[in-house]
């Protein structure tokens, strides 16, 4: 065989070329009843056609498929091989133990014993292919299998905590650390991190809105210069931040270590991903429709109001949320501007108050068992809010700027059908008074000038589409 | 329509194109003064982050002097501080992320782009987009109460092979004696790196993968008709299409790297002599002393981790500057498919 691989990309040709020439070839054959050329293969039809007939082995229809029966057997024969190498090797030749130190071994074996599987019937650019193909496919894994890890550790440890209703209930006022988990919870972490993101967006989506609209809507060296600047801040150490709220807003301004404080740090962390989030949504919205918007007569803020935004409110409700379930995750911004305290505190304005982030970072510090599992549940509890905040931004989200759901493709329907009945009503208001001229000669021309333009059934079109 | 092409004559005269001296008055003008205000708020609070941070530490810079990059401890009150340690530290947990992070973010922005079957492409772009979003506490938690428990064979392995490359000695550990502590091997600058590596795998990942999709479907399939494999065709087509974006990533995950605060706080045990023994217990960062040093600091603590704070966001402004030009850069090569 050649050493050209079969590709996905070469599967489309292939799939629309060959029947199409074979049926070619087979037309012109019916045409020619009698020919000597044709058939001359098995199960092969060839157009006659003059000059020398065609030499050379029969054509064989390729195998167009990207995965063929060795591979897998190859793939699957590698790893049962490393595995059962490991196993032998493992006590008595390396140094390691436990899973980690098996997978260590196991892996490279592995790589290397696929090799060898795939040389023995292939060449050497088909092998380099096959192991580095191998490579990235177990690349995804690791990364694909260190999230799942890091999202369910934390559940599978604080399970315990996450069953007993006082762990939503009750702040850690009452319980020390050594009691057991039926006393005490997070609560006050819980109404903390609300307030403290629920400050952070009051904050955040107005003026990152704006700046997104002004990075879109005017153009120059000042507009340069936000967009370089906001670019720049997307990765602003989250301990800087929260160095810049106490420097500023508690030690120059004179408020107290608080909620609010912790609130306004976040939202600094939050400007810069939902400013460059929301820009590139803005970016997306065709300029057509802008521009039709402001051949129609309206100024820019009727544009941007009842066009552009609308047009990307599903990107625009992303980048929000997204900003959102960065923010609520963030831990220093907290430790600096607001403090520790294990008492509920609704107030944001006065006194320390606590975040989930906060509460799991001060709880794991704790040497007792029963404060370790608070801190996994309170994890669990804040990876349950990021990943809703993620899901409903990519459910609100996945659709490109223009593109409508079908409950807006409803209502856009209905308003089109009601713009409809509002013409077909002003058309026979204006029939009825003002009658068409007399003298006029009948035809296209009978309507008056003060009547509705042909233009008309567009509204109807409208309602359709 | 008719009446002016059939009348060519010297009413066709050329247009000067028009410039229009005045934009939209009234409400528009207000709109634009307000996205004005907005943008320049924005930059306001973006510019000031660094000025306030220099007043504040202006105390603690003018009382160290030069004294401040050089000393290696941090004993602000009896004037005895420095941030050479922790600022080594943070380099060398950064680059331990990083290599940890390139192989498996390209690995990673390969397989989307060019291995992973057409429909499950976007869900893979999302875990990698949620993988971003996890918390840092998340990945701190995991590295520190799990995996530098359950992995410390890998540390030990790594300094008995390669001992003889000085940075990878353990000169506390005894390897001799089965008996002795893994404590040695653990809350170090490897553990550390190893999990701000995975937090900013998504981030470079990302990147990459979008410099790597844009790479032009005419050369891809050119490689593959002049008979090429599909690493071939990712070695001679994808790969140099989307190094700029591969180094751009790269320098947005080493900025994020260098200011990770949590995931490192929970997992070294501060030194403060600079360390270079990444394996062994130990480690610093300058995010982590400030997270770890602020509720304890007197007045003139508080200047100084300020004023190391100052540092740490100069180094990552740098960084992340040079990283969106390499990346701006690699974006204007998009159109250059024949």
């Amino acid at each position: 065989m050649s050493t050209v691989e079969q590709t996905p990309m070469e599967q489309p040709a292939q799939r629309q070329g060959q029947p199409r020439h074979s049926r070619q070839q087979q037309e012109t054959t019916r045409e020619i009843p009698a020919h000597q050329g044709g058939a001359d293969f098995i199960g092969q039809v060839t157009t006659r056609q003059p000059g020398p007939p065609r030499v050379g082995p029969p054509e064989v229809r390729r195998d167009t498929r990207t995965i063929r029966g060795t591979d897998i057997v190859a793939a699957f024969g590698a790893l049962v091989a490393a595995a059962a190498l490991t196993g032998v090797l493992f006590d008595q030749i390396a140094p390691f133990s436990g899973v980690v130190g098996f997978i260590a071994i196991a892996y490279p074996l592995f790589l290397a014993i696929y090799a060898l599987l795939v040389s023995l019937e292939e060449n050497a650019l088909t092998v380099r292919d096959k192991v580095v193909s191998a490579v990235v496919h177990s690349t995804a894994v690791i990364a694909i299998g260190a999230l799942g890890a890091i999202i369910f550790y934390p559940i599978w440890m604080g399970w315990d905590a996450l069953w007993k209703s006082n762990f939503y209930t009750e702040d850690m006022a009452d319980a020390g650390t050594l009691d057991p988990l039926e006393l005490g919870g997070i609560l006050h972490a819980i109404v903390g991190t609300l307030e403290q993101i629920s400050i952070a967006l009051v904050i955040t989506v107005p003026l990152g809105l704006a700046t997104a609209v002004f990075l879109n809507e005017t153009r120059g060296v000042f507009t340069r210069l936000v967009r370089t600047v906001v670019e720049a801040m997307t990765a602003l150490p989250s301990i800087v931040a929260g160095l810049f709220v106490y420097a500023s807003l508690i030690l120059l301004l004179g408020f107290q270590r608080s909620g609010f404080a912790a609130g306004t740090a976040i939202s600094i962390m939050m400007l810069p991903i939902m400013i460059r989030a929301a820009d590139v949504v803005l970016r997306l919205v065709p300029s057509s429709l802008r521009e039709a918007s402001l051949a129609l007569g309206a100024g820019q803020l009727r544009t941007v109001w009842h066009v552009v935004l609308p047009t990307a409110r599903s990107g625009l409700t992303t980048s929000v949320l997204l900003a959102t379930a960065r923010g609520v995750g963030e831990t220093s911004p907290v430790l600096i501007a607001a403090g520790f305290t294990p008492y509920l505190n609704a107030n944001p304005f006065v006194d320390a108050q606590v975040s989930l982030p906060l509460a799991t970072y001060q709880m794991v510090g704790s040497s007792e068992e029963t404060m370790q599992t608070r801190a996994f549940g309170a994890a669990t509890v804040l990876i349950v809010l990021v990943l809703v905040l993620f899901v409903l931004a990519r459910v609100l989200g996945g659709r490109g700027a223009g593109a409508l759901s079908n409950g807006q493709l409803r209502r856009r329907a209905r308003a089109s059908a009601r713009d409809r009945e509002r013409y077909i009503a002003a058309r026979a208001h204006q029939q009825a008074h003002f009658l068409p001229d007399p003298q006029q000669p009948p035809g296209p021309q009978q309507y008056g000038p003060q009547q509705p333009s042909p233009q008309q059934p567009d509204p109807q079109q409208g309602a359709q589409s | 329509m008719t009446q002016l092409t059939s009348a060519p004559g010297p009413v066709a005269v050329a247009e000067a194109p028009r410039r229009r001296v005045s934009l939209p008055g009234g409400i528009d003008r207000v709109f634009r003064t307000v996205l004005r205000g907005a943008g320049l708020t924005v930059l306001a609070l973006m510019a000031t982050v660094g000025v306030f941070l220099l007043i504040r530490g202006l105390g603690a810079f003018s009382s160290a002097g030069f004294g401040f990059v050089t000393t290696q401890a941090w004993q602000p009150d009896s004037g005895n501080f420095g941030i050479a340690a922790v600022l080594v530290g943070t380099l060398l947990i950064a680059s331990v992320a990083l290599v940890v992070a390139f192989p498996l973010a390209t690995g990673m922005a390969l397989y989307i782009s060019e291995y992973a079957p057409r429909r499950v492409r976007g869900f893979f772009t999302s875990l990698i987009d949620l993988m971003a979003a996890v918390p840092s506490v998340v990945y701190g938690l995991f590295g520190s109460t799990l995996l530098q428990w359950k992995g410390t064979d890998i540390p030990k392995w790594l300094s008995i092979q390669f001992g003889w490359i000085p940075f990878l000695d353990v000169p506390e550990a005894d390897p001799d004696n089965p008996l002795s502590p893994n404590g040695v091997y653990m809350t170090s600058t490897f553990w550390a790196g190893l999990v701000v590596g995975f937090m900013i795998m998504p981030f470079i990942c990302s990147v990459m993968r979008e410099s790597f999709t844009q790479a032009p479907q005419g050369e891809r399939e050119g490689a593959f008709a002049l008979g090429s494999t599909r690493w071939g065709m990712i070695r001679s087509v994808v790969l140099p299409f989307g190094r700029s974006g591969m180094i751009g990533g790269t320098m947005l995950g080493l900025g994020r790297a260098l200011g990770e605060t949590i995931a490192v706080a929970m997992i070294i045990s501060p030194v403060f002599v600079i360390q270079p023994h990444i394996l062994g217990s130990g480690a610093n960062s300058v995010s982590a002393l400030i997270a770890q040093q602020w509720g304890s600091a007197s007045p003139f603590g508080l200047g100084a981790l300020m004023a190391a704070g100052l540092a740490l966001f100069m180094l990552t402004l740098v960084v992340n500057f040079a990283a969106s030009a390499v990346i701006a850069r690699s974006r204007s090569g998009q159109g250059s498919d024949a």
